[in-house]
């Protein structure tokens, strides 16, 4: 691959409206991402593998749980500094963002959220310092769009609890330590639990040959009669809502994190079209092209204005479902649409690993399904203003 | 040893350069702010002598409320703490006097400076600010090595390097060579969360005399267009022809 030459787009001067904090956690994260993860991305992702070597990295950016406190081994920051760190650690990859959702916002959140001070204590210090890896496992192959159905059930025994199921789609799994599992109970109720690497029974194999976040280990989850120390379980909160309250953590953090690969594809673009000359031209001169690129840069900097102003409301405890549906649902999809005609500027160029278009636009075809598909993220903006559920029909 | 680095606030190498005011004055809309290069070399140099040495190093920095997050930066790579001498860094002479008021006030044993900022590559600073200090000084400083009260320095010359032993208190004007880029450190998040407790003090400047003005700035004049040649005649041909050069 190229060297990495990104220039951060700011078309509407954002950055006067964060805070002396945001732009050094921001920019710590930019930089690392330039040193350490542009020069070997590309060779990961070609070999389908996640690159291992980076988690202590990732671990000293903060990028594990920033906003969860100090006392925990987190950073105390705020969800503004979160986002910004998820945009820049996508403006590297998809795929290395989406490990750091997980262990943020789907492994750290529910047990900080929804876990007893034990719990807290056993668990975030080590997931917040990378020294151990954690998966969230809700979907299953008979169960994505709709997790309510889940089939995963655990009993109690007693001394402790008997899951059995299996988890489908997997984020971290083939390396995971820890997994937080929503599974029912034998009234059909959903809770989570923690389950641990080693635990019998259960087995982490990995999903192979994707084309998409192919620098991201994703994976199963094979529970057969694990024996889950009753210790181990979510007191917090239970029903299909402790799951959704977590994805909504992360759902917010991919709306800053679309942002950062469109912001590359943008940049790579604009880069490559003042420089290629056609006809006599650099092609940066032709209206056509300067239309894709003024559509992105608009798309951009909205985007931009709707996830600072989530975050503003997210700060303050009042971002709503919704509200963050709406935010993952058009960010992602203004990245995806921004990866495509990006790539088409680069012309032939624009399909090699020589630049990263091709690799965002293909991890974003799984960040437009995880996290709740872009319909069904529309049927929650539906459901919110009409006041009609149309997830059934 | 207490050191004290002098860092300065200049845009990123990649800005775009812009001038207002009848082309008096600098455009800072939309620019990024950096550690000058050659402070952060000696930033980092300083860390190494804090760590493995147990020196005590401070920033200090003239200029504005808005060079804070570079000072900030600095705390956070982990400088123990920082001073801000709130004055406009206009020009060297003004500086040098305000960064000596901090030297007297701090009793450093150690100063170091960039050999120039990449923003007005004066380059006077360092060495207007030994001579108002009376302090021994090594300019363009690619190494230093400290032992008890000696200072051992390499220097750059012209073909080669220059070996120099000289004691505290010195102050250099240092540049790449004194840590490699690969050495230079991105905040981590311990060290930003640090940064919040470190103490970052406003100084008022004290009257001092400037010396210069800036009087107008120019760009450079734009790149003419490029031409690509496919052969040796076609070349001969334009040059004569249309660049008249041959
Ligand atoms: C790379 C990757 C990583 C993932 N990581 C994780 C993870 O870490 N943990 C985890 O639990 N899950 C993970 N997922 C799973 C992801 O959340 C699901 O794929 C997603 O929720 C969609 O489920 P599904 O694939 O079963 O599709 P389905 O639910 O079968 O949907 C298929 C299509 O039908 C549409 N559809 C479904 N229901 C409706 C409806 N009511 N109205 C209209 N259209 C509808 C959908 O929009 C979609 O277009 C991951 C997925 C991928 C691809």
């Amino acid at each position: 691959m190229r060297p990495d030459l990104f220039e951060a787009p700011d078309y509407y001067n954002l950055d006067d409206l964060f805070s002396e904090e945001h732009l050094l956690v921001r920019d710590a994260a930019r930089q690392w991402v330039k040193r350490d993860v542009s020069p070997i991305i590309e060779e990961y992702a070609q070999k389908a593998e996640f690159p291992r070597q980076i988690i202590g990295g990732l671990a000293e950016i903060g990028a594990f749980g920033p906003y969860i406190p100090e006392e925990y081994g987190g950073a105390g920051l705020d969800q503004i500094s979160y986002g910004l760190i998820m945009q820049e650690i996508e403006r590297g990859d998809s795929g290395v963002r989406s490990t750091a959702s997980v262990q943020s916002s789907l492994v750290m959140y529910p047990i900080y959220t929804y876990g007893n001070e034990a719990q807290r204590k056993k668990y975030l210090p080590k997931l917040a310092s990378g020294e151990w890896m954690g998966s969230f496992g809700l979907t299953e192959p008979n169960h994505g769009s709709n997790p309510g159905g889940m089939e995963t059930k655990f009993k109690d025994m007693g001394d402790h609890y008997l899951l059995n199921g299996a988890k489908l789609w997997i984020s971290n799994s083939p390396f995971c330590d820890v997994a937080v599992v929503w599974a029912k109970n034998e009234e059909g109720r959903i809770h989570g639990l923690i389950v641990e690497r080693g635990m019998e029974g259960f087995s982490t194999p990995e999903t192979h040959n994707k084309w998409s976040l192919r620098a991201s280990a994703t994976g199963e989850l094979i529970f057969q009669d694990v024996k889950v120390p009753k210790e181990n379980l979510l007191e917090g909160k239970s029903g299909l809502g402790a799951p959704l309250g977590c994805l909504d953590s992360a759902r917010y953090g991919i709306s800053w994190g679309a942002i950062g690969a469109a912001m590359d594809c943008y940049d790579t673009a604009l880069r490559y079209a003042k420089e290629r000359i056609q006809f006599g031209k650099p092609i940066a001169a032709f209206q056509l092209q300067q239309k894709k690129l003024a559509e992105m840069i608009t798309e951009i900097t909205k985007a931009q204005l709707l996830a600072f102003r989530l975050g503003q409301l997210k700060n303050e405890g009042k971002a709503t479902t919704a509200q963050i549906s709406m935010a993952k649902r058009n960010n992602v999809e203004m990245a995806i649409k921004t990866a495509r005609e990006a790539r088409q500027i680069l012309g032939g160029m624009g399909i090699t690993g020589e630049y990263s278009i091709m690799r965002h636009m293909m991890n974003l075809e799984s960040v437009i399904t995880y996290e709740g598909t872009h319909d069904i993220h529309l049927l929650i903006t539906g459901m919110d203003i009409t006041g009609h559920a149309a997830f059934k029909g | 040893m207490k050191i004290l680095v002098c860092i300065s606030n200049v845009p990123d190498t990649t800005s775009k350069i812009n001038f207002t005011d009848g082309d008096t004055k600098f455009d800072t809309n939309g620019v990024q702010f950096v550690i000058n290069p050659n402070d952060e070399f000696g930033l980092t140099r300083a860390m190494w002598f804090k760590e493995k040495q147990g020196a005590t190093v401070h920033v200090a920095n003239v200029g504005g409320p808005t060079t804070e997050p570079t000072i900030r930066k600095a705390l956070a790579i982990g400088a123990d703490e920082a001073i801000r001498v709130n004055a406009e860094p206009t020009d060297g002479f003004f500086v040098a006097q305000q960064l000596a008021e901090v030297v007297k006030n701090g009793g450093y044993d150690l100063v170091i400076a960039g050999r120039e900022s990449i923003d007005y590559n004066g380059g006077m600073v360092p060495g207007i600010l030994a001579t108002l200090l009376d302090m021994n000084f090594v300019n363009t400083c690619i190494s230093l090595e400290v032992d008890g009260n000696n200072a051992t320095a390499m220097r750059e010359i012209d073909g080669g390097k220059e070996k120099i032993s000289t004691s505290l208190p010195l102050v250099i004007g240092g540049q790449k060579g004194l840590v490699e880029e690969s050495d230079l450190r991105i905040p981590n998040m311990r060290g930003i969360m640090m940064a919040r407790k470190k103490a970052l003090n406003v100084i008022e400047p004290v009257d001092a005399a400037k010396a210069t003005q800036d009087a107008k700035f120019e760009k450079p004049a734009a790149k003419g267009a490029v031409k690509l040649v496919d052969n040796v005649d076609d070349l001969i041909n334009l040059l004569h022809n249309e660049a008249k050069a041959i």
